[in-house]
């Protein structure tokens, strides 16, 4: 590694080094006073927010409480007005693209599951695949073995091996569920952003998938946005962490038990 | 999509089918090369040897038809690339192939002048050459010019619109604007392009007759052997992982973008390679039929383009050709036989073939995925 120059320097002590996440004070996500409004609808009030390295974050909160919109943010879809959004110690979201914000390691899966429906299940995670992903070098890529293996690796983890070659146009909605949630896996993200995973799925497929998601606890951070409380309750367990918003801030913070058990959740749930 | 109820426990119907095979593109290279083989070695022998009145003989008038419909096919070609593989639906194609027409023009018509101005010029009184037909008495900067402007201005277009994130029906409208603006700009004698009347009278290419049977035996030739080229070249580029993202980029950008890709130069480069191809399309045009005016930037013959890829079948790469080929053989047999007759028919043509063939003449032969 060169050594860094004063360009680089982010004003906080830390130097931005191409390729990599600076996890050194064990976070991974910052999100510092963030306001966003559209046509005077404030959307987020002033939320922050810390993920740590690794950690599986439930978020809930009932509609309109920014939940869509502070993904929205993460991935660079949505400028906030004001506040911080940080990658690691070095990264400001909020001066990155999507395109830049996804190479960078965050992984985002739509509510609605969207797919390339055109193309075979296999063609949708080799497009995934972190790779250099610049037109001029797509020209001449080619699959290599490597990749071959990663491929197949992910077709098993979501019980995708059998519609392989199929197009994702025909996959049924739990299956498109868990080919999204495979392309993710392709990018080798740092930070996965899932938004209401369980949507629109079978309770034995949601059971499914909080498996798999578990599975996956350690190799990269999540951030789980979620209605179904059955869900959520099993991918925190006891100890796990659920951030609570409600109109556009953070509510509460706690295990699952805690939240549930605060005064101002249910007052908000129940709109009383 | 069939919302599930939260709380069903309807399992996922197992699907019965076994997986799929693998699925293996066929090789073309063996068909295409025994294709080009035959044409290299039939058509001089069929103009040249054969004696004229003899059914085998070709005319000139069959060479430099076929000749004119190949370079439609070029063109089909190239905007069937940016139509059907990135969703890029042009209605100023017909500028690209203008442009490369009247860049190769200006080659003929300073070949035809010799040492003096073109008669154009002379007849506006001007007396030196304007600064941007330098060069063009050279036949490959010419050559190179009718790729590099119709690149260079789509380029610039393209770079503004799809940066924009311009799309669909406006993107057309503007291709659509920006080819008539370019016509009325033509138009004007000031300009320097020979006006309404455009570019005419030809005489020679590299020295040779430009009427004479070698010559259209040669430029036929040349106008396969460039869409013999480009169908391989976009055959390439739509196999690549580059084809594959272009595609994807056309079903669902916005997800392209969450998986890492930019979207902008990947449009762009299936643009301006498909400008390019029809600026050289246009430029073995121009020679052929022996006229290039503003005429050819007329809105219509952007709109006949999409016709042809549209008939033929958008989405592959051999629908545009056979559109193309197809509609102007058509054209060509009702104009000689029922010429009255010729423009209710092509109305039909495009009122009932998008209807009856949604997926173009291809689309009959393509096996149903089962």
């Amino acid at each position: 590694m060169s050594s860094p120059n004063l360009q680089d320097d982010t004003g906080l002590a830390h130097f931005k080094r191409p390729g990599e996440i600076d996890i050194t004070h064990g976070q991974i996500l910052y999100l510092e006073d963030v306001q966003v409004s559209f046509d005077g609808f404030r959307a987020l009030r002033g939320l922050s927010l810390m993920v740590a390295d690794k950690e599986l974050r439930c978020i809930i909160g009932p509609n309109g409480a920014g939940k869509t919109t502070m993904m929205d943010v993460i991935t660079g879809k949505t400028r906030p007005d004001t506040g911080t959004v940080f990658l690691g110690q070095t990264l400001d979201l909020t001066k990155m693209d999507e395109p830049a914000i996804a190479q960078a390691g965050i992984g985002r899966k739509f509510q609605k599951p969207t797919v390339f429906e055109s193309h075979t299940v296999w063609q949708n995670l080799d497009l995934a695949r972190a790779t250099d992903k610049r037109w001029f070098r797509s020209l001449l890529a080619r699959t290599d073995a490597e990749a071959v293996l990663a491929i197949e690796r992910t077709l098993e983890r979501t019980a995708l091996s059998d519609v392989a070659y199929r197009p994702a146009g025909e996959l049924s909605h739990g299956q498109k569920q868990r080919l999204e949630i495979g392309m993710l896996l392709m990018q080798e993200p740092r930070l996965l952003l899932l938004d209401e995973p369980a949507a629109g799925i079978s309770d034995d497929e949601t059971m499914q998938l909080a498996a798999l998601l578990n599975s996956l606890r350690g190799t990269c951070s999540m951030m789980v946005v979620e209605h179904d409380m059955a869900f959520v309750a099993e991918l925190a367990g006891d100890k796990g962490t659920v951030t609570v918003l409600a109109e556009g801030s953070v509510l509460a913070e706690g295990t699952l038990a805690e939240v549930q058990a605060d005064e101002r959740v249910i007052e908000s749930y129940l709109g009383r | 999509m069939a919302a599930i109820p939260m709380n069903s426990v309807r399992a996922e119907p197992a699907l019965p089918t076994p997986p799929a095979a693998k699925p293996r593109s066929r090789s073309v290279a063996p068909l295409t090369g025994v294709l080009t083989l035959v044409v290299l070695v039939l058509v001089p022998v069929c103009a040249l040897v054969v004696p004229a009145g003899h059914p085998l003989h070709l005319s000139d008038y069959a060479l430099t038809l076929i000749g004119k419909i190949l370079c439609y096919g070029v063109a089909a070609l190239a905007l069937g690339l940016v139509w059907g593989y990135s969703g890029i639906l042009s209605l100023g194609h017909a500028l690209f192939f203008a442009l490369g027409g009247y860049a190769f023009g200006m080659y003929l018509m300073r070949e035809s002048a010799g040492d003096g101005l073109p008669a154009f010029m002379t007849f506006l009184s001007r007396t030196e050459l304007p600064w941007f037909w330098w060069g063009f008495d050279n036949f490959a900067w010419a050559v190179l010019m009718a790729a590099l402007v119709p690149g260079a201005v789509a380029l610039v277009f393209g770079y503004f619109a799809f940066r924009s994130r311009v799309k669909g029906v406006y993107l057309s409208i503007i291709t659509q604007a920006l080819t008539f603006a370019a016509m009325l700009l033509f138009f004007r004698n000031e300009t320097g392009f020979g006006g309404n009347n455009g570019f005419t009278g030809f005489t020679t290419i590299l020295g040779f007759p430009i009427a004479a049977s070698a010559t259209r035996v040669a430029l036929m030739l040349s106008s396969f052997l460039l869409l013999v080229g480009a169908f391989l070249a976009c055959r390439f580029i739509v196999n690549s992982r580059y084809g594959q993202v272009l595609t994807a980029i056309r079903d669902a950008e916005t997800r392209t973008m969450f998986v890492g890709y930019r979207p902008l130069g990947y449009k762009l480069f299936a643009w301006v390679f498909s400008a390019m191809l029809c600026g050289l399309a246009g430029a073995l045009y121009v020679p052929q039929v022996g006229i290039i005016n503003p005429g050819e930037m007329a809105p219509v013959n952007s709109i006949e383009m999409a016709i042809w890829v549209a008939i033929g079948g958008r989405g592959t790469l051999i629908g545009p050709i056979i559109g193309a080929v197809g509609v102007n053989g058509a054209k060509t047999l009702f104009t000689a036989w029922f010429a009255e007759y010729w423009l209710f028919f092509l109305g039909a043509i495009f009122v009932l073939g998008p209807l009856l063939l949604p997926h173009g003449i291809v689309g009959l032969f393509k096996r149903r995925r089962a």
